[in-house]
């Protein structure tokens, strides 16, 4: 079975999704990066979903489930790139996704976790 | 000889009163629009038309008018079909140009050819090739019609769903009248659209020009608002008026987790030290 | 619902809903469906969203079951409808199901209320012991 490959890219991590994820994948996902999260001790997690065309309730709930873990764990989530029609269906769907920043791209997606790191470190 | 020969000497023999009657025609059956197309320019068309025929004839024949040797001539009428298109010529009158040519051509042929067998034959083939191009000529300008029409449509579209680049990562959108659901969902769609195109940060919503503000069009706002934040772009709604205030109060609608400001330019001065502050630190 | 009598099927298909792989197989049948009926962007995301909610209760709470994909024409008017079938436990309480949907936590209430916002039409039978039928379908 495949999995969905994780980058480290400084301290954080990169995940692009862009298969059409069956639910096992998508549980496998969340599995893999928790762990990942740990071993690499990352701050931020990127997740690239602008090549997904549909984000339904399940990966909804996958998404709000790793950022949540993340934040366990002392990192931010952001969730970049969302198709128009997605975020209109989304929307429709009444799915607002909690806690979770998002980006237009990864550029802005690692500068927004920047910023954030940034303003931790201030606050310290 | 061969037919195609026979043409070209044809035309080169009776240029002059071919093309007199030729123009003749399409003034007689309408089709030279003068309102639209100068006399000079439609006279230079068809003698241009003319003397790439009798090129095309005399070196490669009548038969085969879709190979590379009567390439020029489908040019020549791709680009004059084209332009009547856009012109607002009928499709009659563009399938005109080239088949009204068969009548002058015809009465030039039979005063150069005295044999009839050999008459009916050239007759035959010159038919056959203005057939071929005047189809040719109808194909394109159906095209070049359904390409107008659609960028037509695209731009009624976007006249009324306007999305202005006020600044880097800043984007407008005055909304003007009444809003419908349709409309509405346009508006959501372009947008979002924008804001993937320009990268934009932040999105300023006039309303200023909507005079009535019900519960479906605060829906609306508001679900666009929440899928441009899912997107990572913020909006911030202005022009709320007084009254629309209210009527937002009485029907319940949170505005609470919106931006609002009074004006556009009060909503673009707080745009801009949003994303200024947001330069990327090195 | 009553059938109208100027409403006539265009195309019909039916897909097995039996394993996770069958899911993304629906999902990308209804795509196909929307694409080739002229749907538009936005719509074909709601109808595959709202067919990829339905697929997963179909396979998760149902046991299993199938989906009728249908194509219909009515005057200028084009629908599609899908109709989700399984022969499972049944939803016990169907109004709690669909009003509560967010609440319970569960993915079924979730499915349900989801796949209904997403729909122009959307009804489902069910009861304990005599299976679940949903039906949605989205008109242009």
């Amino acid at each position: 079975m495949d999995r969905i490959p994780i980058l480290k890219m400084g301290s954080f991590l990169l995940v692009t999704i862009q298969v059409d994820m069956h639910d096992q994948l998508a549980l496998q996902l969340q599995d893999d990066l928790t762990a990942r999260i740990v071993a690499a001790k990352a701050r931020g997690v990127l997740i690239d979903i602008s090549s997904l065309e549909i984000v339904d309730s399940f990966i909804g709930r996958m998404i709000s489930n790793i950022a949540a873990m993340a934040r366990v764990l002392d990192a931010e989530t952001v969730v970049v790139g969302m198709q128009p029609a997605v975020a209109i269906t989304l929307v429709e769907l009444g799915l607002s996704l909690e806690g979770v920043r998002t980006a237009l791209n990864v550029d802005k997606g690692m500068a927004l976790l920047h910023r954030s790191l940034d303003d931790q470190g201030a606050e310290q | 000889m061969a037919a195609g020969q026979v043409l070209q000497q044809t035309i080169a023999r009776t240029q002059n009163e071919l093309l007199a009657e030729w123009l003749q025609t399409q003034a007689a059956d309408g089709a030279a629009r003068p309102d639209l197309m100068k006399e000079r320019e439609l006279r230079d068309q068809c003698k241009e038309f003319l003397a790439l025929i009798q090129e095309a004839a005399s070196t490669h024949g009548l038969d085969n008018v879709s190979g590379s040797g009567w390439a020029t001539v489908r040019e020549f009428l791709n680009g004059i079909s084209r332009t009547r298109a856009v012109q607002g010529f009928s499709p009659a009158e563009t399938a005109t140009f080239v088949f009204s040519l068969k009548k002058p051509l015809f009465t030039r042929l039979r005063s150069e050819i005295s044999d009839a067998q050999a008459l009916a034959d050239e007759l035959w083939a010159a038919s056959t090739l203005i057939d071929k191009l005047g189809l040719y000529t109808t194909e394109v300008y159906q095209r070049t019609r359904e390409e107008v029409i659609s960028r037509q449509q695209q731009e009624l579209l976007e006249l009324s769903t306007p999305v202005v680049n006020l600044w880097k990562d800043i984007l407008a959108l005055p909304l003007i009248g009444t809003l419908d659901s349709a409309r509405t969902q346009v508006v959501m769609e372009s947008l979002l659209n924008k804001i993937v195109e320009t990268g934009a940060a932040i999105a300023i919503i006039d309303i200023t020009g909507v005079p009535t503000v019900d519960t479906l069009v605060a829906q609306h706002l508001l679900k666009t608002v929440a899928a441009a934040r899912l997107m990572g772009a913020d909006c911030i709604i202005s022009g709320i008026r007084p009254q629309i205030a209210q009527t937002i109060v009485h029907l319940g609608v949170d505005l609470s987790s919106v931006s609002t400001k009074a004006t556009l330019a009060d909503a673009f001065l707080v745009a801009l030290k949003r994303t200024q502050s947001t330069l990327p630190k090195s | 619902m009553t059938a109208s009598v100027s409403i006539s099927v265009a195309s019909r298909a039916v897909l097995p809903i039996r394993t996770q792989e069958d899911i993304v197989r629906v999902r990308q049948a209804t795509r196909e469906n929307a694409v080739a009926h002229g749907f538009s962007l936005v719509d074909q995301t709601k109808l595959v969203t709202a067919a990829s909610e339905l697929a997963r209760n179909t396979l998760d709470y149902g046991n299993g079951g199938d989906v009728e994909i249908v194509r219909l024409i009515d005057g200028a008017r084009k629908g599609l409808r899908l109709t989700f079938s399984d022969q499972g436990p049944g939803i016990e309480d169907l109004e709690k199901a669909l009003t509560d949907g967010y609440s319970t936590g569960g993915g079924l209430g979730l499915g349900l209320s989801g796949a209904r916002r997403l729909s122009n039409e959307f009804t489902v039978d069910s009861a304990p012991g005599k299976g679940t039928r949903v039906m949605i379908a989205r008109w242009r």
